[in-house]
């Protein structure tokens, strides 16, 4: 938030030319019929994606060169807003000429891409953008139907976000290698989550499978789980340096009890570790006298010493021990 | 030609109305709480725009009326103040509200809930409006307050608001109703219905923006949202805005200056447009219009979704409104068309169209005739009216989760 969010931009205003143009005035809205595409030979595809009950809908129609499988003619119609009309628009324009194999390739950011005025503005506004994977999501359709396949075998990876095509195995790898820790970093490092937002947390634009909030969360889990094995298996060796505090507090009390409880006990005291401080000289060890020891002029000398001295030679020489 | 027909979005200020404010920008400037002349000269003016508040409202001198920012400022005042007054200072700890509320009460009451406070969000029937049996159902020993809008925004629909006024009355609970959308479109009496509070805001009736009002029936407790100096009783602190004050007393004044006659001539335009629409096959508009606001229509037309009507309309220089999502953030389907039971495919299909007393014939005239293009265009285009069917297997059921 911030001075240009004071005042919302008016979402008409940031579409580009092309997309007011096509909106107004479709160049390939119609139909193709099972019978004349026969007639000329051809085989015809109907795919459907989206309903008027989830807010916009597309029909694809490919009218098929079965001998080369080349798409020879492509029309739509669209229960749609502007950009969903001006991006099956565009749609069905990339498909004509292709193979049906060339025409799978087509993602959202290409019919996006062939929205734009100038190639560095964006042509519709970041909540439009998911209007073109509607156009991505029937092309996989259409070829699914014709190929015979399940149009899930044409992803290859799963994209958690649609609008910037972001998968989830790059989100990953991207919050482990940068150690990111908010959506806003993701968003700087990857786009994902910039555009219609639905893939950010439950309650946005549209429900999907994954979210940025639990990858996020999920990654974090396991970035610490790892963290921790990692210091388990260091206490273990022996690194005292690298184990985590717990583990510091338990190696500690290990040797205190058996090297140096006994000796207290025998005399009608005891100490206990109330908390150990990582600095860049010194690590901490704070310890509490309890019983005889309490008060006993030999606990701030000799008695300190053997504890301090038996805590360097068996954890570490930057110990420290201070009694409170 | 131009049409404006988003009048409850917020209206035009009646040229009358500008030229009652204009004295008191650099004319009349004085602080009315000061003790000079500069002061005291707005004093007539603003003891006038009280009085015309007052009687437009027919509300009685033992009433208070404070003049706020917006009924936004007005209905946060009287749900966080019940909170404190009632609820963290009291022995309350429930609300009873519609689903269909205006966002500045439904907000308001999901920051109350997370704060603890518990909730009920009423239905409306098909027609889109709240029964008073259902509120009756809903209120207990522990109900702190009722919140019933009086008309509602985007139906037009409006609640029995004296039946359930007289609910709250007898089981001894406060009644609050966002009135918006009421005052000013057609009467209400303060004195002939039993409301507690009741939030209004200027420029719904030809006022300017900036300008509402909390009415507070019998001067009774409600904690101040704004502390502050010692403005409007001490009720509600900041400097008087006098010349949105004077204008929001002129507005009222001229919107309730023979109602009947003003809703009548409002009427015969909005049925002469909605008869012409409905002729359209495969239309419905919400609720029976003798239970409507006199200005609106929320018309569904199949096969033509909301945001691309807008665009069409807005093409032809008509300004509308659609509830239907597109054009905002979130996808979802129009609550109040769902909460009314129509179809999930025809929630977002819904135009509103709401007219004023400036709506003249000739701008339906030219709205019947582009409406009625636009929707033809429109269902030429839609996937709706396509005659080929899909590829075995290309057919789409529900909505997919891979796309909403």
């Amino acid at each position: 938030m911030a001075k240009a969010d004071m005042l919302g931009a008016s979402l008409w205003d940031a579409y580009s030319n092309k997309v007011t143009t096509l909106m107004n005035n479709p160049q390939h809205q119609g139909e193709i019929f099972e019978a004349d595409a026969e007639a000329r030979g051809h085989k015809l595809i109907v795919a459907d994606f989206g309903a008027e009950s989830c807010g916009d809908a597309v029909r694809l129609y490919w009218e098929i060169d079965p001998a080369n499988d080349t798409i020879v003619n492509s029309k739509f119609k669209s229960f749609g807003c502007g950009t969903a009309i001006a991006s099956s628009d565009v749609m069905t324009e990339l498909c004509i000429g292709k193979t049906v194999q060339e025409a799978v390739k087509i993602t959202n950011i290409d019919v996006e891409m062939a929205l734009r005025d100038t190639p560095d503005v964006p042509a519709v506004p970041p909540q439009k953008m998911h209007c073109s994977v509607m156009a991505y999501d029937v092309i996989k359709k259409a070829a699914g139907l014709y190929m015979g396949v399940d149009a899930a075998t044409f992803e290859e990876e799963i994209i958690v976000c649609e609008c910037a095509r972001v998968s989830l195995t790059t989100l990953q790898e991207v919050i482990r290698l940068n150690d990111l820790k908010t959506i806003e970093q993701i968003t700087d490092y990857t786009k994902a989550g910039g555009f219609c937002k639905s893939c950010i947390k439950p309650g946005g634009h549209e429900s999907r499978e994954y979210y940025l909030v639990d990858i996020l969360a999920d990654t974090r889990r396991e970035m610490d789980e790892e963290k921790m094995k990692a210091a388990a298996d260091a206490g273990t060796t022996g690194n005292f340096e690298t184990m985590t505090l717990v583990q510091k507090i338990k190696a500690i009390d290990a040797i205190v009890d058996e090297n140096i409880r006994q000796f207290l006990v025998m005399d009608g005291g005891n100490m206990e570790v109330i908390d150990v401080k990582v600095g860049d000289e010194y690590i901490d060890v704070y310890i509490r006298y309890l019983g005889a020891c309490n008060g006993c002029a030999s606990s701030s000398t000799g008695t300190l010493y053997a504890i301090e001295s038996t805590l360097k030679e068996k954890l570490s020489s930057r110990i420290r021990v201070l009694p409170i | 030609m131009k049409v404006y027909l988003d009048n409850n979005a917020t209206t035009m200020v009646d040229p009358q109305v500008v030229e009652a404010m204009q004295p008191f920008f650099s004319e009349i400037y004085g602080n009315p709480n000061s003790l000079h002349k500069f002061a005291t000269a707005s004093h007539p003016a603003i003891r006038n725009a009280i009085n015309q508040v007052y009687s437009a409202l027919n509300a009685s001198d033992n009433d208070d009326i404070v003049f706020t920012s917006c009924a936004t400022e007005s209905n946060n005042w009287v749900l966080k103040s019940i909170w404190i007054d009632k609820i963290l200072n009291g022995d309350k700890n429930h609300i009873v509200t519609t689903e269909v509320e205006h966002p500045s009460v439904l907000s308001a009451c999901r920051f109350l809930e997370e704060q603890g406070v518990k909730v009920t969000y009423l239905p409306v029937n098909e027609e889109g409006i709240v029964e008073a049996h259902t509120v009756k159902g809903f209120i207990t020993d522990k109900t702190a307050l009722v919140s019933v809008m009086w008309a509602s925004n985007e139906t037009g629909m409006i609640n029995p608001i004296k039946e359930i006024g007289q609910i709250c009355k007898e089981k001894g609970v406060l009644f609050h109703s966002d009135a918006v959308q009421a005052v000013g479109k057609i009467p209400v009496d303060l004195q002939n219905i039993h409301v507690d509070f009741v939030s209004m805001s200027a420029h719904k009736f030809h006022g300017p923006k900036g300008v509402g009002a909390l009415y507070i029936k019998n001067s009774q407790q409600l904690t101040p949202l704004l502390n502050g100096g010692e403005h409007m009783g001490g009720r509600r602190s900041g400097t008087l805005n006098v010349p949105y004050i004077v204008g929001m007393g002129k507005a009222i004044e001229i919107a309730t200056t023979n109602i009947e006659e003003k809703m009548a001539s409002i009427r015969a335009k909005r049925d002469r447009l909605e008869d012409a629409l409905i002729e359209l096959s495969d239309t419905f508009v919400v609720g029976n219009r003798e239970h409507r606001t006199p200005n609106t229509i929320l018309i569904s037309i199949r096969g033509v979704e909301g945001e691309g009507m807008l665009w069409d309309l807005n093409n032809g220089q008509i300004g509308a409104s659609t509830g239907s999502a597109c054009a905002s953030e979130d996808l979802e389907a129009n609550t109040v068309m769902l909460a009314i039971g129509a179809d999930n495919e025809l929630a977002h299909t819904g135009i509103r169209l709401s007219l004023s007393r400036f709506t003249t014939d000739a701008e339906i005239d030219y709205t019947i005739s582009h409406f009625k293009g636009a929707v033809a265009r429109l269902r030429a285009i839609s996937s709706s009216f396509a005659v080929q069917k899909p590829t075995k297997g290309g057919e789409v059921k529900a909505c997919e989760l891979h796309h909403h």
